[in-house]
């Protein structure tokens, strides 16, 4: 058998959380070794919407948020490859009064986080997005937020952390991973041993597998995002539009990329299997979406989407995702389970976790997403 | 016991014989069309108002024609006929069909996939341009609307298809410049002892050969496609091809009809869920069935064009046998000295599809000399130099990476017409087989899906 693969950080997962972390580890002198089942970034990394947004987003998550979004835009100078990202403002609107209300307060309360949103209604609102359609009472723009590539951004931070020097293994399924003697080792289907002194486990929908081998379960959930995609038209919707409801067939998203084709995604959630990594988009749903977006947006009745499709994303209760050191075990971190909402996050947790992991301490704030919360909870 | 709803997507050849069984036994099935009418595409009717005859339409087909249209014309009360909708989803036991910017979600116990076939395209420097159709569309435009592609038209690419489209283009009045063949006449020879399985159909296709010669028309065999001349505003102006002799040729046209052969239509089996492999022959995946069209899930069937190019009348006996595959299942008795005859027909339209795929060969090598600026992706724009960067440059060994990264495949057509090349492509580059590559998977809707398409109500 030959000698076990020795890094200082072993990093499990290689969606845009691992794939980013092993990268900033790299820049921070760490070696590692980023190991993924099958390809970089292909789950809910590559699957998802594309939100850059972090308007809506629970307040102490903000700095996170915004961390991570000055790195979407140094992009090009930190790993040579834009992902596609556009600053292109995001603007979420209401249908009623109680909901203009309450994109009033986060307003105001995401002021303090330096998010400096704009609430537009009445005839402003249409002279500035002509677009809307006639349900839509206010709205809440976000000049500084946007989209990105989902397919092209963990690939590129992978590429980036191999020529930063990580050691990237794809196509390696990990059978065992356990911590003996101060170190860990995990070993793969292959019989390849990876031996480090700190692990990151970043391995998404199927992060609690590995986290309670540590003896720290996690009631997580698979679901499936809902995407499709139309036909190219010429740029026209600047803005990623998204609905500001508490009901969730209203809850529908879109963005048109700059070459013309306009994504969606909203309104409903389909089936996904950790078992057998597949999800999918019930035809209903891609219906649906049809009736939602039309009310936001009615010329895109005139539209056709092409392709439907979906990924394995996984969710917690109380909707935020963990991310931290473990609770038990020392020098074991992880950051999965990010309910939907972990593209934008992505560059910034990778940079977090790298602060983290090789000094100790973060100075972004993300003592929420502990994995101690779930520390009481029922066996 | 209730009576097992049976659905039939496709009205050719092997759906009318399937819903004609089926109705024998008693059934009335629902045949999905997305044509208007029905007949398929080798027997497609003409639309009400036109008044060519039935030879003038089918040739030396036309009384198969006539009989297909008959048989249906006498199924139509008895079947729950959709003409005019499009399938494209399938879910959980349900067939999602939209007419009219009308959704519906049809359930069933049973379905036969009968979606035919479309043409197996290789890319070629210039077949953007405007003026260059696929044989089978070539054929549409003619069968349909009585229309031609073009004044002066290039055939170029292989198959019976371009043999028999050429001839009916001549017929038709175009000037047929020349019929520009990658297969070599030795391909055709070896192949003969599987070809005289069916000896009517190869002395058919003698006959349609010589018929070119006999006209005087340019056959040139062994040619490598080199470019279709032309520009963004006149469309093609010509074709370049290089000759067994090494010798360039370059004709001067205003249409070219291209196409190798055909592929089956398959995404309906995949969204079904059926399992694939890879046929090493064809150099292509296709879903795996047993030799009724039973597919790998269990109440989906494949039969006819759209699972194995037998042809026409191999659909006609695979429509009946997938139907009667259906009843068995279902535990009606089985008509066992049919089925076996049925059975013994379609070894020899397998021996002779077999014996075609030999004779006029899928030029794959020609993937591995597409110049870099070649656009193989039509819809997306994508050219071979792009795709083979996404190989070198980002390790995408495989289809659905080298899609992500790409975009091939990733257009209105979602890779109907681009899938086969562009693993051909990828293949050459990382010089791995194509049954490593792998295949596009397929993804909803089978065709572009309006937004307006609202749920019928119920």
């Amino acid at each position: 058998m030959s000698e076990p693969f020795r890094t200082d950080v072993i990093v499990v997962g290689g969606g845009i959380m691992g794939a980013a972390a092993a990268f900033f580890l790299r820049r921070r002198g760490k070696s590692v070794a980023l190991i993924e089942r099958a390809l970089i970034g292909q789950q809910a990394s590559g699957t998802n919407f594309g939100n850059v947004r972090r308007q809506g987003r629970f307040l102490p998550q903000l700095p996170l948020a915004n961390r991570s979004r000055d790195i979407w835009g140094r992009l090009n100078e930190l790993i040579g490859e834009d992902a596609e990202f556009l600053a292109s403002g995001h603007l979420r609107v209401t249908y009623d009064d109680e909901m203009t209300a309450r994109i009033e307060t986060y307003a105001r309360d995401a002021l303090p986080y330096g998010l400096d949103l704009q609430i537009i209604g009445g005839n402003r609102l249409r002279e500035r997005f002509p677009f809307l359609g006639p349900e839509v009472r206010a709205g809440s723009y976000a000049p500084h937020d946007g989209h990105a590539n989902p397919r092209l951004a963990a690939p590129a931070f992978g590429r980036a952390a191999r020529r930063e020097g990580a050691s990237v293994f794809e196509r390696t399924e990990i059978v065992a991973v356990e911590r003996d003697a101060g170190m860990f080792r995990v070993e793969a289907a292959d019989g390849r041993v990876f031996r480090a002194e700190q692990l990151m486990i970043a391995a998404g929908a199927w992060g609690n597998r590995l986290s309670e081998q540590f003896g720290e379960p996690v009631p997580l959930v698979t679901h499936g995002p809902q995407m499709a995609v139309t036909e190219p038209i010429p740029y026209a919707l600047e803005p990623v539009l998204g609905v500001s409801t508490t009901k969730l067939e209203e809850t529908v998203y879109f963005r048109q990329v700059k070459r013309g084709n306009i994504v969606i995604g909203g309104a409903a959630r389909g089936p996904a299997s950790a078992d057998t990594q597949r999800a999918s988009v019930k035809p209903e749903n891609t219906l649906l979406q049809f009736t939602q977006i039309t009310r936001v947006v009615p010329a895109l009745a005139r539209l056709n989407i092409i392709r439907v499709w979906s990924g394995v994303e996984s969710y917690l209760p109380d909707d935020i995702p963990i991310m931290g050191p473990s609770a038990k075990v020392p020098d074991l971190y992880y950051a999965f389970g990010f309910c939907g909402h972990g593209f934008q996050l992505g560059p910034g947790v990778g940079d977090v976790m790298a602060e983290l992991i090789s000094t100790g301490q973060t100075t972004t704030p993300i003592e929420p997403f502990s994995i101690a919360r779930f520390a009481s909870a029922p066996a | 016991m209730a009576e097992p709803r049976v659905i039939i997507v496709g009205a050719g050849p092997a759906g009318v014989r399937a819903a004609e069984t089926l109705v024998a036994a008693g059934l009335r099935p629902t045949v999905v069309d997305e044509g208007r009418r029905d007949g398929g595409q080798i027997y497609r009717r003409q639309p009400e108002g036109f008044a060519r005859s039935s030879a003038e339409l089918y040739g030396t087909e036309a009384a198969r024609a006539e009989a297909l249209h008959a048989t249906f014309d006498d199924l139509r009360p008895k079947i729950d006929y959709r003409p005019g909708h499009l399938a494209w989803n399938v879910a959980d036991g349900h067939l999602h069909v939209v007419h009219d910017g009308s959704a519906e979600a049809l359930p069933f116990d049973a379905m036969i996939v009968a979606a035919g076939a479309t043409d197996r395209l290789m890319p070629v420097k210039g077949w953007q341009h405007a003026g260059v159709y696929s044989l089978g569309a070539a054929q549409i435009a003619l069968k349909s609307q009585g229309c031609a592609i073009g004044r002066r038209v290039v055939f170029l690419g292989t198959g019976p298809l371009m043999q028999l489209v050429a001839a009916q283009y001549r017929k038709a009045g175009a000037q047929v410049v020349a019929l520009l063949d990658t297969s070599r006449l030795w391909h055709q020879i070896r192949a003969l002892p599987k070809l005289v399985s069916r000896p009517d159909v190869l002395a058919k296709g003698v006959g349609l050969a010589a018929s070119h010669l006999l006209a005087g028309t340019m056959v040139r065999r062994g040619v490598t496609p080199v470019e279709i001349f032309g520009d963004a505003d006149g469309g093609v102006s010509g074709v370049g091809v290089r000759l067994v002799s090494g010798r360039d040729l370059r004709l001067a046209c205003d249409a070219v009809a291209l196409g190798y052969h055909l592929r089956p239509e398959t995404q309906l089996a995949d969204l079904a869920g059926c399992d694939f492999t890879f046929d090493a022959a064809t150099r292509q995946f296709w879903p795996v069935i047993d030799e009724d069209g039973r597919s790998s899930v269990p109440g989906i069937y494949l039969a006819g064009d759209g699972v194995r190019i037998q042809g026409a009348d191999g659909a006609e006996i695979a429509g009946q046998l997938a139907a009667l595959a259906v009843l068995a299942d279902r535990g009606r008795s089985a008509p066992t000295e049919q089925i076996s005859r049925l059975r013994q027909q379609r070894r020899a339209m397998e021996r002779f599809r077999a014996g075609i795929s030999e004779a006029f060969p899928w030029p794959h090598h020609l993937a591995a000399g597409l110049a870099e600026e070649t656009v193989v992706c039509r819809c997306e724009g994508i050219t071979a130099g792009e795709l083979r960067a996404v190989v070198h440059d980002k390790g995408a060994d495989e289809m659905n990476r080298a899609k992500a990264l790409s975009r091939v495949g990733m257009g209105r057509c979602q890779g109907r017409y681009c899938g086969h090349a562009a693993a051909e492509v990828v293949a050459a580059a990382t010089q791995l087989s194509p049954a490593v590559v792998g295949r596009l998977r397929g993804q909803a809707p089978v065709k572009p899906l309006a937004i307006r398409t609202r749920r019928a109500a119920p």
